[in-house]
């Protein structure tokens, strides 16, 4: 039915070789294993987490928000996206800015080196900050004499989600600003407009879709990071812990309405940043 | 010459000094204290710890079921891939869309989310289990879960190398009566092989340092279903800082070959690529 109208729209049926018996068989053979696979890798376990979410209705699930130990947890990861993404983005801006305008040498390095922390296994990215603030690492004892908490308190926590999604802004910014080139930049300071003036007017609007989309994930990944986090925080209820610890706690504790109230939000704002990265697709700036 | 081109741009000595500084401060000498930390301990402990049969036992596991799940990618990747290229169906940009869903969830909604659909009385996890296939808390899990989060970057990897296939060449060859086995072996395969092999280590690479949502569906029994990164947890947990960073430090050296792997990968891809355009 739905199978030869399409067919002949996209111009494939037009195509030599494209019409006979064995290619359609190929294609729906094609089309039904991906959506198999998708189905139950990807699609079942979403679909989980919003069934398991309501199981009892949907009053227990907003009363598991009303759980100070959940609203502290919320509270937590907001507070600590709030410090992290906007230091990362400002890091993106400033090492866009020198790689992409400026011919240097070691550039290719220092491109390398801040990919570095997305190969890193986010254990280690939390352990790094343990040996040297915990309290048997580097710092650990001067720490403990000023009366300083870094490890299993609030800057150990802000520390690891900075270094897990520090590349994330400046990836999306540099083959950006190195596709759109620096002549419009050029021009405005040969006329006379200053460093700041320039940006702000010139460069920020070309790449505003970029750098919106950059800060959504890095924003998505701040909030959702685990195993880094989990490394430094020491898992203190009402504390320490951040939406995703607190998803942890509750699932070993059988409370499965509320880890999954709470995975269902963080759900959302995965959904929500791949709206935003589908916008910012149509506005016809294009990605890798 | 010069340490950089001269340019009219300002701004480059306020915005690479902010980046050298911050990077040095967030990510190298944090790093560095990784290696320090096991370069202060005598070889031989250091050698007891890394390969302790607990320690082998976790690579064992993190390497199969990573290397399992890459190549799991690899064939789903290409078909996925393959299919969102060349075919149109209903909600192809919708499907298109959700293959970076794994990269923007985060890890423990993945983790808790498969252990439900694949336990004995989940979705899927009931009907496997009269097959005497167990999922959940076994190595199969780890697979799975692994699978899940590295998927987009096969997807992702192919993709575009798909769409640079040159169409003509395909028609070309089929007008000469070229089978169509015969122009995927000989026009399609040789285009995408790079960026196959660069999908497949991508989520090698991804898959060997992923904790969240494995720890939940693995069990974590020691040498049975314990990945390296728990391990190092462990070792974090009971403060014998100096066998985690010794781990970590394996886990680090193994990072960067995987990453140098990738470069070269690339760079392969392009002159190949480059030399084909001529």
């Amino acid at each position: 039915m739905a199978a030869a109208a399409p067919a002949a729209l996209t111009g494939d049926a037009r195509r030599p070789g494209q019409h006979t018996w064995l290619h359609s068989m190929v294609r729906w053979l094609f089309i039904a294993v991906s959506l198999t696979f998708l189905a139950a890798v990807l699609l079942a376990p979403l679909a989980t987490v919003f069934a398991m979410a309501f199981e009892r209705g949907l009053q227990a699930y907003l009363r598991s928000f009303a759980d100070p130990d959940t609203a502290a947890a919320i509270r937590l990861t907001l507070t600590t996206a709030l410090v992290v993404v906007p230091i990362n983005t400002m890091f993106g801006l400033a090492a866009a800015w020198a790689i992409a305008k400026f011919e240097f040498r070691g550039k290719s390095i220092l491109i390398t080196l801040i990919d570095l922390p997305l190969a890193i296994s986010p254990v280690i990215s939390g352990m790094i900050f343990v040996l040297l603030f915990g309290l048997h690492g580097w710092f650990g004892v001067w720490l403990r004499e000023h009366d300083l908490s870094i490890i299993f308190a609030l800057p150990g926590i802000m520390l690891a989600t900075m270094f897990v999604t520090f590349p994330y802004v400046a990836r999306e910014l540099i083959p950006l600003m190195q596709q759109l080139g620096n002549a419009e930049e050029e021009a405005a300071i040969t006329l006379g407009a200053g460093g700041w003036m320039t940006f702000f007017r010139v460069t920020l609007p070309k790449i505003r879709w970029g750098l919106v989309y950059g800060v959504v994930l890095c924003n998505a990944r701040a909030m959702g990071e685990f195993g880094a986090v989990s490394v430094v925080s020491g898992h203190i209820r009402g504390l320490t812990n951040t939406m995703p610890l607190h998803i942890e706690i509750l699932y070993n504790e059988y409370n499965f309405v509320g880890a999954f109230a709470v995975a269902s939000l963080l759900t959302l704002l995965a959904a929500l940043t791949l709206v935003v990265k589908t916008l910012v697709e149509r506005t016809g700036y294009r990605r890798r | 010459m010069s340490f950089r081109q001269p340019s009219v741009l300002p701004g480059f000595g306020l915005t690479f000094g902010f980046t050298t500084f911050f990077l040095s401060v967030i990510v190298l000498l944090p790093l560095a204290a990784l290696v320090l930390a096991a370069a202060s301990m005598h070889w031989s402990e250091f050698v007891h710890v890394v390969l302790s049969p607990r320690a082998l036992g976790s690579y064992r596991l993190s390497f199969g079921a990573s290397f399992l799940a890459a190549t799991i990618n690899l064939v789903f990747g290409f078909i996925i891939a393959w299919t969102l290229v060349r075919y149109e169906f209903p909600g192809r940009k919708l499907i298109d869309a959700l293959i970076d869903m794994p990269f923007a969830l985060p890890t423990a909604v993945s983790g808790i989310a498969l252990t439900t659909v694949f336990a004995h009385n989940g979705w899927i996890g009931r009907y496997l289990e009269p097959l005497g296939v167990k999922v959940a808390y076994t190595w199969l899990g780890v697979t799975l879960a692994l699978t899940l989060i590295s998927m987009p970057f096969a997807v992702r990897a192919v993709q575009p190398a798909l769409l640079e296939v040159q169409r003509d060449l395909e028609e070309a060859a089929e007008t000469l009566g070229a089978h169509r086995f015969y122009v995927f072996r000989h026009i399609i395969l040789p285009t995408v092989l790079p960026a196959l092999l660069t999908g497949f280590t991508l989520a090698f690479a991804r898959a060997l340092g992923e904790y969240g949502s494995v720890i939940f569906i693995a069990g974590n029994l020691p040498m049975k279903t314990e990945i390296t990164p728990l391990l190092i947890v462990i070792h974090l947990e009971e403060f014998d800082y100096q066998g985690a960073a010794a781990l970590g430090v394996v886990m680090l050296v193994i990072s960067f070959v995987v990453l140098l792997a990738i470069n070269l990968l690339q760079t392969w891809g392009r002159r190949r690529h480059v030399r084909g355009a001529r």
